[in-house]
């Protein structure tokens, strides 16, 4: 079925287009003559600094998240750009961290600890305490059968040779004073971080 | 709400307000210190919310291999010989930000396109009608039409991020220093340091690229050859807005507003002197059963 439209009708409706569509080309357009830029996106989220995890140069980091910590909010990244403030980088960042925020939000990130028991291909999830006795295990039976306390020459040395340990790039120096404190105390001496500057 | 002020709206013939004036604004990119890591590609799409398909390599270090509604700048990579050494020119592609912007002179719909008063010219997409007429208008060929929502979408020069005293986000993030943001003033004089430098290593010819054909830009260029400014991925030597678009808006469209209140005015008096045009009134109901016969007859 189609509309039907009189003669005059049309002619009706072309000449109030024609009229409007000139009014506006006249300059008497209705609309209020506004332009907002995009808002602001960072306004009230909440920042925090950290280092790249990327590269050894630990660059400076802003992460800037939505709600403000409030009890019924789940806070969640949404942006991240340098940090000026950070002496390594100044504000800058490489391709590679200036494109954080996805790898933060990836599918293929690693969000908990795992472990492939010996003998199987699964890797199964295991809760942080479970994943911590493990390794402090590990580490006791690997001292215990390979600390060294006196060398070949009869020298006191006391090392540990048969593990070693890399550490964060994120870690503050208070942190990085504590890993070497209880490394070295360990016996420890291949002892690395990704910061290495 | 951030908020600029406007020094000129697209099709729009009441004059924005001109008495504030916001220092004028400017990015300049030393082509001689960028390395291409395209880290301002990154920070461009991460600070806009754009993600563009993952592309294929064609063949050159361009990635992705041009512009487009989610990419709003790209590193051009071009390879030419000068003074019978290989030199390898990368220029980061995007809207210059012309102080006389054919984007805006050739935008039909009412307020789609805006220059702030800083300089920046800025795509509103809620107004934007998807004609594409900023493409022909564009004398760099930047602005590109989404497939998704029909609108024309270019660089903002992070108009959202300057509005609150901030750098846009290719500018901050870029690691070699190549981008650099500022007063217009300031870009110029330390475009100055950079030729005086360039010329000292041999490059006699840099320049800046601040074309006047377009009244100058807000995204400036040093050049190491600013003579040939064709080397770097076809940078045109003189960016003109095409005649076609100064014509038509230019004389023609005052010409044709001019005919068209002629022809209101005409028929206006028309209809005062002779008054309503009379009908019979089974004219319309004759119309009305010939085109049913008619509409009948095919059917049948």
């Amino acid at each position: 079925m189609t509309a039907q439209m009189t003669r005059r009708q049309f002619f009706k409706v072309t000449a109030g287009g024609v009229a409007s569509v000139g009014l506006g080309a006249l300059g008497l357009s209705p609309e209020q003559v506004q332009a907002a830029t995009r808002p602001f996106k960072l306004e009230r989220t909440t920042e925090a600094r950290n280092i790249c995890p990327y590269c050894s140069v630990s660059c400076g980091v802003l992460m800037y998240s939505i709600g403000d910590k409030a009890k019924n909010v789940k806070a969640e990244i949404i942006h991240i750009e340098g940090d000026p403030d950070n002496p390594v980088n100044r504000g800058t960042l490489c391709p590679k961290g200036a494109g954080l925020l996805d790898m933060i939000h990836s599918p293929n990130r690693l969000k908990y600890p795992e472990v492939r028991e010996a003998g199987t291909s699964e890797w199964k999830r295991i809760s942080w305490d479970e994943a911590i006795t493990r390794i402090a295990t590990h580490m006791r039976a690997d001292r215990d059968a390979n600390f060294q306390a006196k060398n070949a020459d009869g020298v006191t040395v006391n090392r540990w040779q048969s593990a070693g340990f890399l550490a964060s790039s994120a870690a503050s120096n208070e942190a990085g004073y504590l890993t070497n404190k209880v490394l070295r105390g360990l016996g420890m001496t291949a002892i690395d971080t990704q910061a290495r500057i | 709400m951030t908020m600029l002020d406007i020094q000129r709206r697209s099709a729009t013939t009441t004059e924005a307000p001109q008495v504030r004036h916001l220092p004028k604004i400017a990015k300049l990119i030393d082509v001689s210190t960028c390395i291409g890591c395209k880290a301002c590609q990154v920070a461009c799409m991460e600070w806009n919310d754009l993600r563009d398909e993952v592309g294929k390599n064609v063949g050159v270090y361009d990635n992705p291999a041009d512009l487009s509604d989610q990419s709003w700048t790209l590193m051009r990579f071009s390879e030419t010989e000068q003074n019978g050494k290989l030199e390898w020119l990368i220029r980061k592609d995007g809207c210059m930000h012309c102080a006389d912007p054919g984007c805006l002179k050739a935008c039909p719909s009412p307020g789609a396109i805006i220059q702030y008063s800083n300089g920046i010219v800025d795509f509103q997409q809620d107004q934007c009608i998807g004609c594409g007429y900023c493409i022909q208008g564009c004398p760099f060929n930047i602005p590109r039409i989404s497939k998704k929502d029909n609108k024309a979408y270019k660089c903002s020069l992070c108009s959202d991020r300057v509005a609150v005293g901030q750098a846009p986000a290719c500018v901050k993030t870029c690691p070699t220093g190549a981008i650099h943001f500022g007063t217009k003033e300031d870009m110029q004089d330390y475009a100055e340091e950079r030729i005086t430098d360039l010329k000292a290593r041999g490059y006699q010819n840099a320049g800046l690229y601040d074309p006047q054909g377009v009244g100058g830009t807000h995204v400036m260029y040093v050049l190491q050859h600013a003579d040939q400014p064709e080397l770097y991925a076809n940078l045109p030597a003189n960016p003109k807005i095409a005649a076609t678009v100064s014509l038509w808006k230019g004389i023609t469209k005052p010409l044709g507003l001019a005919g068209f209140g002629l022809i209101a005015l005409g028929a206006f008096f028309h209809f005062i002197k002779r008054g309503r045009k009379e009908v019979h009134e089974d004219e319309d109901d004759q119309l009305a059963i010939v085109r049913q016969s008619g509409s009948n007859g095919r059917d049948a």
